[in-house]
């Protein structure tokens, strides 16, 4: 049997559209440092490190040998891993098994993105099969708006629920001092109103119907990283730390033509699968938090009734009704999540950071109020790669 | 369907993906004396004492900030060489390319950049170059044309 | 360390060029390592695929694969780095607890792109790239810093060549297979010097899996396991010019790591065979000292000796090496492939008698900057 692993320390930059000032391994120094910091540990403590990121953002080849002047990995060993937008809760996932293998007490796990220095969608395009796909591709708006429509016309789901979320997640957002997106015009004003701006407002664009820029998530530079400690040396770094208690991943087909766009296969069966294996039963009764990897406002529906939160087309009962906000039965990215900040290669990780500081309880304003038991987390990427992990306050059994 | 063989297609394409790399504080300062001034700088870690060119923001053996500035001078010695004999387009337009680590006086390493104005015959390691700045400088790392023997 | 073994393997025929698509590639490695096994795809529990955005050219080279490496309702994940690397994840998923079995598999289609663009761009963008360095010429340099540091010479560097060309004879999925002397390497087309085109590994395509168990996942799968005794990896710094690139220490640590957990104090004795990087003819005598084949700065003595033939005490590369066949991302894989088939007694030709400890290397990075080993046994 494998060792039990929790998360001891975590550490982001500030995430902003564009961070002039530094390159791309200077970033990654910056937000180790910071989890080094959080953790109050030095990097001779750090055993093997895990890196990644999308290669075709940056335009580096093998970036994890590129990174290791600013990542503290000389002389350590260190891998890549990289699944596309999933890649940051990939890079969790890496950590965790470096460590539940028995062969590394305390692994560094680096997620990272400088999307100011490329054309993203350019990059995106190249997922896709250059002979059957690229030709045809809007990149990833173009894939997202077809699953919003499918759902919006199997259900009665209308463009003021979409708004919903992205109202929530953006409000969520100023209480986060690093996430990307501060819209602070937002302060102060009932949902309804905010909804019915978006929903009408002229300079809010549509860019593929029905989405709208309100309903995507920005372009983003910043890098996160955190700290995998196994059981034996884990309750003497922290307090409390994070323990991971289930994760698990699927990625079941190529080409986007195959998917079926009616539900997604890929989270409900992970979500399935580790709730099945820690005995939950009804997740949104004994799940506390979530931060999950929502790249678009309709997955805040329609992706909630596919982890099993609520049935079919229920989603945006559930939203309406005020369950995932703050004070809600269960807060949902009480980060902002990812259509607040997007840096690709970190933000599966962070969405994996968020979550453990909220079992920590190091959250500060974005902290959930109520006792955190549970808190989930997602990563979502490529052609629906679902990523999943189940943190939890008390040690596995 | 005719059973006669089909030859297989080949598909050319070319990834078109921009980019434009932040170079960072430390960097443009680097870089910016090397276009402004045909200097060339070193940063030295507060640790171990060594001096990095090109210039690090952190010391990755030590991993601590370096914080010292350094002149170097524009010589060194080669330490390494190779003449290349074929050309790429990531290559600049040199006939043959000479590749070169240098050992700038001052710094710590060796520094990788091109040699020039010289016969591949008379290539030896430990012998003495100096930067040879283009006239045209724009904050490149070509902004050195390549390095040249010094005779004495 | 809970005992993890191969107990399949699979690779392609290694070719300049493939015609089938690399996805096809992949499905034939599986398949193949599935065979081998005697198993089904259904007794394989997760997946690691091994790949590389700019040799795919594409964004998410993993997701392509996904398909065609059977990881359909599985777990599944992405190293990009040598297959070596994928192996070290593949072996730690199963540690964990999570899983009993896991496939890896790795692929490229070096023939699809251009060899030194993709390698320019492993270079610093900043500083480096924009000389137009590429994996070869920085090579070069790293082959004469060891001329000169050492004393070896060219020829010593031929040797190697030579031996490794010959070798591939005995192996049926090589690419060059070639009967060469010293005198044939040395007037070889002058690449980059000092090397030469015999001194250069060819571009190839192909692709290879693996299949590791734990004991309770053996009983699946039917061939005789052959045992994982030891690891290591580690990284050395990267920006081309700050280390000394004649200083194997990355290598020694992650060999030191493998040594320790396999209980080897004197790897020349104890080792049967070894399954080297050989990139580029040079490498091999650096690697002979980073691994404590030979001291610090006379690995050229050792291929000089005769140690390292087929007839030796420690024949390395007797499938051919890197040189004889280079599918990038795949090739340390395979050279785990072929430690494990000496280790079976499969490997016909190319057999060294009684070989029942190996050992394979992988490396990553411009000029060997990281390494992980494998060291096998029966």
């Amino acid at each position: 049997m494998g060792k039990r692993a929790a998360i001891v320390g975590f550490g982001q930059t500030y995430q902003r559209s564009s961070r002039k000032d530094v390159n791309g391994r200077e970033l990654i120094n910056e937000a180790v440092r910071s989890a080094l910091a959080d953790a109050e540990l030095t990097i001779n403590d750090i055993d093997a490190v895990v890196i990644g990121n999308m290669d075709h953002f940056e335009g580096i080849n093998y970036v994890d040998m590129w990174s290791v002047e600013g990542s503290g990995a000389v002389m350590k060993p260190i891998m890549k891993v990289t699944t596309g937008g999933t890649t940051g809760t990939t890079i969790a996932m890496c950590a965790y098994y470096h460590v539940a293998s028995g062969l590394f007490e305390k692994v560094l796990a680096i997620g990272w993105e400088k999307n100011s220095e490329s054309d993203t969608t350019g990059a995106i395009i190249t997922a896709f099969h250059p002979v059957w796909e690229r030709p045809n591709l809007g990149g990833a708006v173009a894939g997202l708006a077809v699953e919003a429509s499918k759902y919006m016309s199997n259900y009665k789901i209308t463009e003021r629920d979409g708004a919903r979320v992205a109202a929530r997640e953006r409000l969520h957002a100023l209480n986060n001092p690093y996430a990307h997106l501060h819209q602070e015009w937002m302060k102060g004003m009932k949902v309804e109103q905010i909804v019915d701006l978006l929903v009408t407002s002229e300079q809010n664009q549509v860019l593929a119907y029905p989405l709208r820029m309100s309903d995507m998530c920005p372009r983003t530079d910043g890098a996160a990283a955190a700290i995998f400690a196994s059981e034996d040396v884990a309750e003497k770094i922290v307090p409390t730390p994070a323990w991971i208690h289930a994760t698990t991943n699927r990625h079941n087909y190529v080409y986007l033509g195959d998917l079926d766009w009616n539900v997604n296969e890929t989270l409900r069966d992970s979500s399935r699968k580790v709730f099945k294996k820690v005995g939950i039963k009804d997740p949104l009764k004994e799940i506390d938090v979530c931060e999950l990897y929502l790249p678009y406002s309709y997955a805040g529906l329609k992706w909630m009734e596919d982890i099993g939160f609520c049935g079919p087309g229920e989603g945006p009962k559930l939203v309406w009704d005020g369950i995932t906000d703050m004070d809600g039965e269960l807060p949902v990215n009480p980060s902002g999540g990812v259509m607040s900040s997007n840096p690709i290669g970190a933000s599966g990780l962070i969405r994996v950071g968020e979550a453990a500081i909220q079992i920590m309880r190091k959250a500060g304003a974005r902290q959930v109020q109520k006792d955190v038991n549970f808190a989930f987390a997602t990563g979502f990427g490529g052609c629906s790669w679902a990523d999943v992990m189940l943190l939890g306050k008390q040690k596995p059994a | 369907m005719s059973s006669t063989e089909i030859k297989n297609i080949y598909y050319e394409g070319r990834i078109k993906v921009p980019y434009n790399w932040y170079v960072g504080e430390v960097g443009s300062r680097f870089l910016v004396n090397l276009r402004d001034n045909k200097e060339i700088w070193g940063i030295r870690c507060p640790g171990c004492k060594k001096v990095y060119v090109p210039p690090a923001k952190t010391c990755w053996e030590c991993f601590i900030p370096n914080e010292e500035w350094v002149k170097l001078s524009d010589t060194g010695t080669i330490m390494s060489f190779t003449v290349v004999h074929y050309r790429t387009q990531a290559m600049p337009k040199r006939d043959p390319i000479i590749y070169g680590l240098i050992k700038i006086d001052g710094a710590d390493g060796s520094f990788l950049h091109i040699l020039g104005d010289i016969d591949p015959r008379d290539l030896a390691v430990g012998l003495k170059v100096k930067a040879v700045f283009a006239d045209a400088r724009s904050g490149t790392i070509l902004d050195i044309k390549y390095f040249a023997p010094v005779y004495k | 360390m809970e005992k993890i073994a191969i107990v399949g393997l699979g690779q392609t025929k290694y070719k300049g060029s493939r015609e089938e698509t690399f996805d096809e590639l992949v499905f034939e490695a599986v398949n193949l390592a599935l065979s081998d096994a005697g198993a089904e795809i259904g007794d394989i529990d997760n997946v690691v695929t091994v790949s590389n955005d700019f040799w795919d050219g594409r964004t998410i080279s993993s997701m392509a694969v996904t398909e065609a490496s059977g990881a359909w309702d599985k777990d599944i994940s992405t190293v990009e780095g040598d297959g070596i690397f994928g192996t070290l994840y593949g072996m730690m998923r199963i540690l964990s607890g999570s899983f009993n079995s896991t496939l890896v598999v790795a692929h490229v289609k070096g023939s699809e792109g251009e060899m030194n663009l993709i390698t320019n761009a492993m270079f610093d963008p900043i500083y480096q790239r924009a000389l137009g360095i590429d994996a070869t010429s920085s090579a070069a340099l790293q082959a004469r810093c060891y001329m000169e540091k050492t004393g070896a010479t060219e020829e010593d560097f031929a040797r190697v060549s030579v031996k490794n060309h010959k070798n591939a004879f005995g192996n049926p999925y090589s690419q060059l297979p070639m009967e060469i002397s010293v005198e044939d390497v040395m007037k070889s087309r002058k690449i980059a010097e000092p090397l030469k085109l015999f001194d250069c590994s060819p571009i190839s395509d192909g692709a290879a899996a693996v299949i590791l168990s734990n004991k309770q996942g053996l009983k699946r799968f039917k061939k005789d396991p052959v045992w994982i005794l030891g690891v290591g990896h580690c990284s050395d710094s990267y920006t081309l010019g700050y280390r000394d690139l004649t200083n194997t220490r990355a290598l020694k640590n992650a060999a030191q790591r493998a040594f320790t957990m396999a209980s080897i104090k004197d790897p020349m004795k104890e080792l049967h065979v070894a399954e080297l990087y050989d990139a580029y003819s040079y490498m091999e005598l650096l690697w002979y000292e980073g691994l404590g084949l030979a001291a610090d700065g006379k690995g050229f003595e050792l291929i000089r000796s005769g140690a390292t033939e087929m007839t030796g005490d420690l024949p390395v590369n007797p499938s051919g090496g890197v040189l004889s066949a280079h599918p990038v991302l795949v090739a340390g894989l395979a050279r785990l492939i072929e430690s494990t088939i000496q280790i079976r007694g499969e490997a016909g030709k190319r057999q060294v008698k009684g070989a029942s400890k190996a050992l394979a290397q992988g490396i990553n990075g411009p000029c060997g900057q990281a390494h992980g080993i494998i060291v096998l046994g029966s």
